[in-house]
């Protein structure tokens, strides 16, 4: 009975959209992993590329799904207090997306030389990467419906960005101490450094999270 | 149609209405039309409705207590009591003190007792002394109890941040509307209620319908108070603002449950009698200070989160505007009426 007012009509549908959103996010980390991966065992193939395009499009949807969002935010519903944080939240956590892309875009334009002895050091990184990923989606979740669990979640994000950040360390390492040229190993690193990138900016977004959620609670 | 004499004379009761309304709306409306999720024209409809609603229906209480401290049977003296508490107000209000028209009343009444040698009730007195303590008070104790009970069925309830902001939107304007009916209630007494012993109004006849002096004079203060509303709520709401606006959306709600609930507590003659009639206490019907309860409620949201740094000397400020406002206020009637009756030659006793 309630649904047929409008403020619960729009109530409904922007929470079916900020669901959607985050959605997107989880789906985005899923197809990253299974792109990185399927890199390191045949290098840009057709199957690589058509999951970059899968990834491009999760990325545009997301980005019309922050846009309708933030519309509807600012025009008719939520009061300020949240108004800001949910958005700050969504701003932040597209960017996310925007990474997993311009890392798959990377691979595939600059399509650098992996050599099998780096290979398990790039898929622990990536699925480290994609844990501190898939955690910050549930955080999100979390505090759009039980803020008491955000500094669970948040926690598991946070040690998940470091164990990427130890494995990266050791995969650099790793990459300078062995006999390829120099300018693979610059090549590499950059690759290395891009992919830990995207853990680092989940913390980010789990440490804005935070101070979010205390707001709620208080 | 109202002798214009007579309107003359209510104008001062009028005129603190409107002032009423301009000001005191804010704490009703000000959080759900300063955060847009209200545009100020429907908020002005929805309070101008019930606080006429809240004046008619429920005024009489307040109204007989303050006509207990002093009857005030003549126009003019009713005039220049209602004038002296108006002034009085404006004065407090230039010198930053957080003034009640409540309280200029009470005063200008006793300064009229003065003047017309008449004694004072003093266990009336002393039940309206005893509001402006217990008023605040009551509502920080009100304040706490929502916000606990509030936390507790937000846990249970599990509702998602979106959801659960709709029906803040949906209970600010409940608690707006449940404000502004408490408003007109409880504060019509200030506006009108001295004009009532006198009687001004000729019985007014609608059909089968007929309208006494008194409850004219409800809805000609109600009006005033609606006219205050509509004229300058809005200037007050977005730009002077209330101590609603630095809160949270949770807490500026409570604030406005609780302030609506102590004024209504204070103006409720069922209530009353449903107390008596079990042999309770009963809560007195007396005229309060809607800001005064407001910020009460807001120092009991502040000792529930533990901001235990309490601003003593907004508190010192209350509490001089307590003393300094009725003292003001009866002072000014008492030389008021002095020159009515010396230099005009009006009775005003």
């Amino acid at each position: 009975m309630f649904e047929n007012f409008s403020l619960f009509k729009r109530t409904s549908e922007l929470e079916s959209k900020i669901d959607q959103f985050f959605e997107k996010l989880a789906e985005a980390s899923v197809i990253y992993r299974l792109a990185v991966r399927g890199y390191l065992r045949e290098g840009a193939s057709e199957e690589f590329k058509e999951r970059l395009d899968t990834v491009g499009e999760l990325e545009t949807q997301a980005d019309s799904l922050r846009r309708d969002i933030e519309q509807k935010l600012y025009k008719n519903i939520l009061i300020p207090d949240s108004r800001g944080d949910v958005l700050g939240l969504i701003e932040t956590a597209d960017d996310v997306l925007t990474l997993f892309q311009s890392s798959l875009w990377a691979l595939y334009i600059e399509k650098p030389t992996i050599h099998d002895q780096f290979s398990n050091g790039f898929k622990r990184l990536t699925n480290m990467v994609i844990k501190a990923v898939d955690e910050l989606a549930l955080s999100c979740h979390a505090f759009f419906r039980n803020p008491h669990a955000v500094p669970a979640h948040n926690s598991k994000v946070t040690l998940y960005e470091k164990e990427a950040d130890k494995i990266s360390s050791e995969l650099k390492v790793k990459i300078f101490e062995s006999k390829i040229k120099l300018v693979e190993k610059l090549h590499l690193r950059d690759f290395v450094n891009g992919i830990d990138g995207i853990a680092d900016h989940a913390e980010d977004v789990a440490d804005r999270l935070s101070i979010y959620a205390i707001k709620r609670l208080t | 149609m109202i002798d214009p004499i007579i309107l003359l004379f209510l104008s001062s009761g009028l005129f603190l209405g409107w002032a009423l309304g301009a000001n005191d709306a804010a704490n009703v409306f000000g959080t759900a039309v300063g955060t847009r999720m209200v545009s100020w024209r429907n908020a002005a409809i929805i309070c101008s409705i019930f606080v006429i609603l809240g004046a008619v229906i429920s005024g009489a209480g307040t109204s007989q207590t303050l006509g207990k401290l002093g009857a005030i049977t003549a126009l003019p003296g009713a005039f220049m009591t209602a004038l002296s508490a108006g002034f009085s107000v404006f004065v407090m209000t230039k010198s930053g003190l957080p003034v009640s028209t409540s309280q200029a009343i009470v005063g200008a009444i006793i300064g009229w007792n003065f003047f017309s040698t008449q004694a004072t009730d003093t266990s009336t007195l002393a039940k309206i002394l005893s509001t402006w303590i217990i008023c605040p008070l009551l509502a920080a104790v009100i304040a706490i109890v929502i916000l606990k009970i509030s936390k507790y069925f937000g846990r249970k309830m599990n509702l998602s941040l979106i959801r659960l902001d709709a029906y803040k939107r949906i209970a600010l304007i409940f608690a707006g509307a449940l404000g502004a009916y408490s408003l007109g209630a409880n504060n019509i007494a200030n506006v009108i209620g001295v004009f009532i012993p006198a009687q001004p109004l000729a019985e007014l006849k609608i059909g089968s319908f007929s309208f006494s002096s008194t409850q004219q004079l409800f809805l000609l203060g109600g009006l005033a108070i609606a006219l205050g509303v509509c004229t300058y709520s809005k200037k007050v709401m977005l730009t002077v603002g209330s101590d609603l606006g630095q809160l949270s959306s949770t807490s500026a709600l409570v604030a406005v449950i609780s302030h609506s609930i102590v004024l209504f507590l204070f103006a409720s003659q069922g209530l009353e009698a449903l107390l008596s009639r079990y042999g309770l206490p009963t809560i007195p019907l007396v005229p309060v200070s809607s800001s005064q309860a407001v910020v009460g409620a807001i120092v009991g949201i502040s000792i529930l989160q533990g901001i235990t740094a309490v601003k003593w000397n907004v508190l010192g400020k209350i509490i001089v505007g307590w003393i300094v406002t009725p003292i003001f206020a009866g002072i000014v009637c008492f030389i008021g009426l002095f020159f009515l009756q010396n230099v005009f030659s009006l009775s005003v006793i």
